[in-house]
This record gives C-alpha cells, structure tokens and sequence, in this order.
C-alpha cells in the first residue's frame, strides 16, 4: 500500500488502509509493506505499530512535495521489482491523480475510490466494491487476470487499528535515482487557502447550511456550532452561488463528495444534486421547517422546526455536555 | 493552438435503478446528456481557440447515439467532432478507454493541449484523463482551475489541491483534467446550433484506428463487473416529536449513544 505523506506527515487515511490492507493480507497469509515516498517523513516506525510488516522508505528532498511524475515512475519501478498481489492507496486528490498512471504503465486493471475491499481466498481475487452513479449504485470489481490488482479506497471507510507498539517490522530504505526520475511538469507555487480550521474531506463531523439560513451573516451560527462540535462547514450550491461561503465548502454533485462520520444539514431541502455529495455519510441529521423537505429520506435524524431556533438550543446543549 | 477535448455521453441522472431480473442498470426513458464536467472542458478549449487561434476538436468514445453529444459542442463553438464507436469498443473499463482514446489521439497529431474533465457521473472514477497522459507519454496536469499563461510551449496552470491552489508549470502538449471553477460554460449561439446541424461527425472504429479488437472494449479490459446492485437504505430515518427542546434532548442523547459526539 502506498503511504501517502504531506509535507512529512503521513496521512489519516494511510491507517485505514493498514488496518484493511492487514486484515487482507492475512486472509492471503502474505506480507502487508508499506511504501513511503517523501523526505524526512515522520513516524514511519508507526505504520509497523498500525499493521506494516515492511516499509520501503524512498527519502529525497526531490520527494518532498510529491511531484506526481516522481512518484509514478518510483512506485511503478518498486511495484515491479518486488511484485505484489495488491496495490491500495488513499482515494485522496493526490491518490486519484497518479495512482491510474501507474496502473496504465504497468499496465494493470484499477477501480477508483472502493468502499469495502474483500478476499476470494480460494482464487486469491481481491473483491472491490465502488459506489457508481453518486453511490445510487454499487459495484463489485475484480482484475481477474492482470497482477497487481489495484484500488484507490475512500477516506473514512475503515477504521484504524489500535497502535501495537511491540509489532516487528523491517524498514528498508531505497535510494532515490535522480538521474533516471524525473519531473516534467513542475511546481512553481502553492497558496494555501485554509477558510476554516477543519477541511471539510478530511473531517469527521459536518456542519453544513442551505438557503435556509437566509443570509451570509446567518452562517456565523453554523460557525458556532461547528465550533462547538470540532466540525467542518459544507454548504449548498445555492448558498454558494449566492456568494455567503467559499465554493471550497460546496459539496454535491458539482462540489466536493463527503462521508464523514455524522453530517448536520440545516436549512437544505436535499436535491439530489446535493444529496449525490453526501449521502454515503454514516449518521445524516436534518433541520429543516419543511416536513416534506425531500432531506429527511436521506436523514438518519430529523427535527421539523425552525432552525433559527433548533440550532442555538443544540449549541447550547452540546456546550453543556 | 490545436486542443482536443475528450467528453463522454452520461445518463442525465444519478437516479438510475436496476432491474431485478437481469441485474442490469435500467436505462429506457433515461436522457443522455454530456457529463457535466466536460461542458467546463468544452468551453475552456473554446476560450484557448479565441485567445491564441488554431482548433478545437472534440472526441468522444461510445454508441452512435453520442452523435448528438458531438453536434451540441459543435454548437457550443467546437470546430470538429470524431466519434469512437465500434461494436468493439464496448464494454471497455478505464484502461481499455484510455488505450482507444489515445489511439484516436495519436491520429489527431499535432496537438497541444487534451483537456479532459475531472470525472465522470455514471463511473465517477477520474482514471481517464491520467491514463491517457501516461499511454500519450505526456505531462499530466490534473484539477486545473484556471491556465494562467501559455507561451513558448510552456503552460502555467493553477490547480485544485485539498488545502488550497498549487500553480504549475509544464511543457506543451499536455494533458489536463478539469475542474468547475474554471470557467462558466456559454449556452449554444444560434450560428452554433446551425452549424452543429449541418455539422458531419467523423466516426472511426477498429479499422480508422488500426487497433487491435483484442485491446479494446470488454476483452481489452482488465476489470470485469461481478455485480451491481443497490445499496441498501438502513436509514432509520427517525423525525423525533415533541416541542424543540426535547426534541433537541433527543437528538444529542441519540448522537451520545452512537458515539457521535
Ligand atoms: C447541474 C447542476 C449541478 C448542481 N450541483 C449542486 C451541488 O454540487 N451542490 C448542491 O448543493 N447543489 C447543486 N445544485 C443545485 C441543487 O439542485 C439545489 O438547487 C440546491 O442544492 C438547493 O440548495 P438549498 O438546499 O440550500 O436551497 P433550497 O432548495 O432553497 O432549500 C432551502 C431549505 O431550507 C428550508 N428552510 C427555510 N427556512 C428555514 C428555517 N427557518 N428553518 C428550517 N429550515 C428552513 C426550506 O424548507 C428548504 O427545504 C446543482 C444543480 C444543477 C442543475
Ligand atoms: N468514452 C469516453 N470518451 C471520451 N472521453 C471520455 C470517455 N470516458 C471518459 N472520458 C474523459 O475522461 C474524463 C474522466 O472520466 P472517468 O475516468 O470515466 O471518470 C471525462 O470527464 C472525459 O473527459
């Protein structure tokens, strides 16, 4: 599995992926390795804690902020040296953007963003489940014949394992070949952008707001709330469009596709071009003053009433706890 | 600057079903339309012919119905449409699309920009656009918001990255997928929309791309489907009742219990 860094920091989703990569491995009866392309990347030893039996560590400042040619060519030339059965990353935007490079050179088969991965003990078939049509439809993909079999698997989906601090692995470290690696595209610049404290891809909690919520001002109590709950805060296209958030907040069918693990939406009726964004999310709640607000179909929870008085009394209580 | 846009035909709704007895996707009544994401390419190789001249062809892999997806971005300002279609073809997974698309690519030389849209409604995979960069041999700019500059066969692009923009530069010919931000796709002009309907669309299969049939469509793929089926809906779907406050009280008992809060 690869294990995806940013700026020295592994990433959440990386052990997720051990957890499901060792419950696979072992299905199999083979060796899980982690392969970490960066520079000077901290906790590596953690992924052995979290499952790895190997790490193969490429360090290079080169690699420092993963340039997708590098990591193309270095994980194409590792994968095939060492051969093995199944390749899984992170379907994070990096994830998506290099990893069906790397199964078009091998070339091999790939299917995008899996949400539950299996094993066919008998025919060692590596079983993946995608959500197609905005997750109204799921399918079950194999790679029957091609090796490896690869899949990029969405955020959140498995949960970690607990670190066991006396799992044995080894590290093997490879040299970076710069003579042969290269980089024709190249990074001139990054801006960060961050409008809020928790990205809405990454967060476990969501706090988002529809045209409900009447006007930009209004949106500060969402803040609160949010806040309040160490959320992230999402949006409809509507309110979007009528400039009161970033349209980096936007999810559906035209914004970004969340599953956190709860999703709070207030004041948003539940087009389906929102819906299609967000319905995969474990636990939905819905405020909304319209009983017939097509949101509540998808609502784990539902409150009929005015959010303008809901929300502050859920903040008020949720401070008490 | 000659641009070839990629854009594929999807159903015009995520709302599709499946039928219970054959275990595939109902798709009768359902309109086609152009993905969305490809209405933002479309424009974007529109806008790159206005600013620097040359061409913009639009290809498309699929039935003969993706005709009419061909003649709207003829309308849309497109000038030419190649369609891909051979019994051949069908079936194909992301690889065996990619391999078809860059044989009709190669055929399309000299080009210098593919723009591709970031994913799909139907596959939602986005594995289209890299794998064609990567069978082109060619740069890959993935996420792109805006092209800043194009000059001396360099591009310098802006692109999407989860916390914020990266700006990128890259050689020319390239191959970009693209985003929403970049731009607010034009509706039809009525010069468009006539000459989308004298417009003749190429179509080219196996023999126009001199391809072997054993690398394209369902043989050529190396994924097969072993099951589609509904997911199921566990939503307890629960309204509490009451005045707001116990309401409330409910609700934050319930996200107590279920280790939400
Ligand atoms: C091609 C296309 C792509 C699109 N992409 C997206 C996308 O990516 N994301 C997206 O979100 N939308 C998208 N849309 C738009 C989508 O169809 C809806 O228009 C939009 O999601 C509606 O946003 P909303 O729920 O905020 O507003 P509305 O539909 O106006 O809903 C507001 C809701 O708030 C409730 N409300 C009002 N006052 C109160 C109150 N005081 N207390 C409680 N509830 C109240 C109302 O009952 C209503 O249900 C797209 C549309 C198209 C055509
Ligand atoms: N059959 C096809 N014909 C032409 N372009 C396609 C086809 N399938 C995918 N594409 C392009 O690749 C992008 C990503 O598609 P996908 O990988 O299927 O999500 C689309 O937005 C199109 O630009």
């Amino acid at each position: 599995m690869f294990a995806e860094q940013r700026n020295g920091e592994i990433r959440g989703v990386v052990y997720e992926l051990l957890a499901r990569g060792r419950g696979l491995a072992d299905a199999l009866q083979t060796e899980l390795s982690a392969v970490c392309l960066g520079h000077e990347v901290g906790d590596v030893n953690n992924l052995i804690a979290h499952g790895a039996d190997k790490i193969y560590l490429v360090d290079s400042p080169e690699l420092a902020n993963n340039q997708e040619d590098l990591l193309t060519q270095q994980l194409v030339e590792l994968i095939q040296q060492h051969r093995p059965e199944i390749v899984l990353a992170g379907a994070t935007a990096l994830g998506r953007a290099f990893v069906p490079r790397v199964a078009a050179a091998l070339p091999t088969g790939l299917s995008a963003d899996c949400i539950s991965l299996d094993i066919d003990a008998e025919k060692r078939l590596l079983l993946q489940t995608k959500p197609t049509f905005g997750g109204n439809i799921m399918a079950v993909i194999t790679c029957p014949e091609a090796r490896p079999q690869m899949a990029t698997v969405r955020p959140h989906v498995f949960s970690r394992r607990e670190s066991d601090g006396s799992r044995k692995g080894e590290i093997i470290t490879v040299d970076f070949k710069r003579e042969r690696i290269t980089s024709r595209t190249k990074l001139i610049d990054f801006v960060e952008e961050i409008a809020e404290t928790v990205r809405i891809e990454e967060a476990d909690v969501i706090v988002a707001g529809g045209r409900g919520l009447e006007k930009a001002e209004n949106f500060e109590m969402l803040n609160e709330l949010a806040s309040v709950m160490g959320a992230a805060v999402g949006a409809t296209r509507a309110v979007v469009d009528e400039g009161w958030v970033a349209y980096s907040h936007q999810i559906g069918q035209t914004g970004k596709t969340v599953y956190p693990g709860l999703y709070i939406a207030v004041g948003i009726s539940g087009a389906l071009q929102h819906t299609v964004g967000m319905q995969t999310s474990e636990c939905i709640v819905a405020i909304n003053d319209d009983p017939n607000a097509p949101i509540f179909e998808v609502a784990t929870y539902g409150i009929v009433g005015d959010l303008f008085q809901v929300v502050p009394l859920l903040i008020e209580k949720l401070k008490k706890r | 600057m000659n641009v070839v846009v990629c854009l594929k035909q999807v159903p015009g709704t995520t709302q599709v079903k499946i039928d219970p007895e054959t275990n595939t996707l109902i798709r009768e009544g359902i309109e086609n339309i152009i993905n969305p994401f490809d209405t933002y390419a479309i424009e974007e190789g529109v806008r790159l012919r206005e600013r620097f001249g040359g061409k913009v062809t639009v290809i498309s892999m699929g039935p003969p119905q993706t005709e009419a997806a061909l003649k709207e971005a003829v309308s849309l300002g497109v000038d030419e449409g190649i369609l891909l279609s051979d019994p051949a073809f069908a079936g194909a997974d992301t690889w065996a699309t990619s391999r078809t698309l860059s044989m009709a690519l190669r055929k399309l030389e000299p080009y210098d920009l593919v723009i591709c849209g970031r994913q799909t409604l139907d596959g939602d995979t986005g594995q289209v656009g890299p794998q064609l960069a990567e069978m082109l041999c060619l740069p890959f700019v993935a996420y792109v918001s805006q092209i800043e500059e194009i000059a001396d066969g360099e591009m310098r692009a802006r692109r999407m990255v989860e916390d914020g923009y990266e700006i990128m530069g890259s050689p020319l010919p390239a191959v970009i997928t693209v985003v929403k931000e970049i731009n607010t796709p034009r509706l039809p002009s009525l010069r468009g929309i006539a000459r989308s309907k004298s417009a003749s669309i190429a179509v080219w299969g196996v023999k126009e791309l001199n391809i072997d049939p054993g690398k394209v469509g369902m043989a050529g793929s190396f994924t097969r489907v072993i099951r589609i089926f509904s997911p199921q809906q566990d939503r307890r779907g629960e309204i509490f009742q009451g005045d707001l406050e116990s309401q409330v009280d409910c609700l934050v008992g319930r996200l107590k219990d279920d280790g939400l809060v």
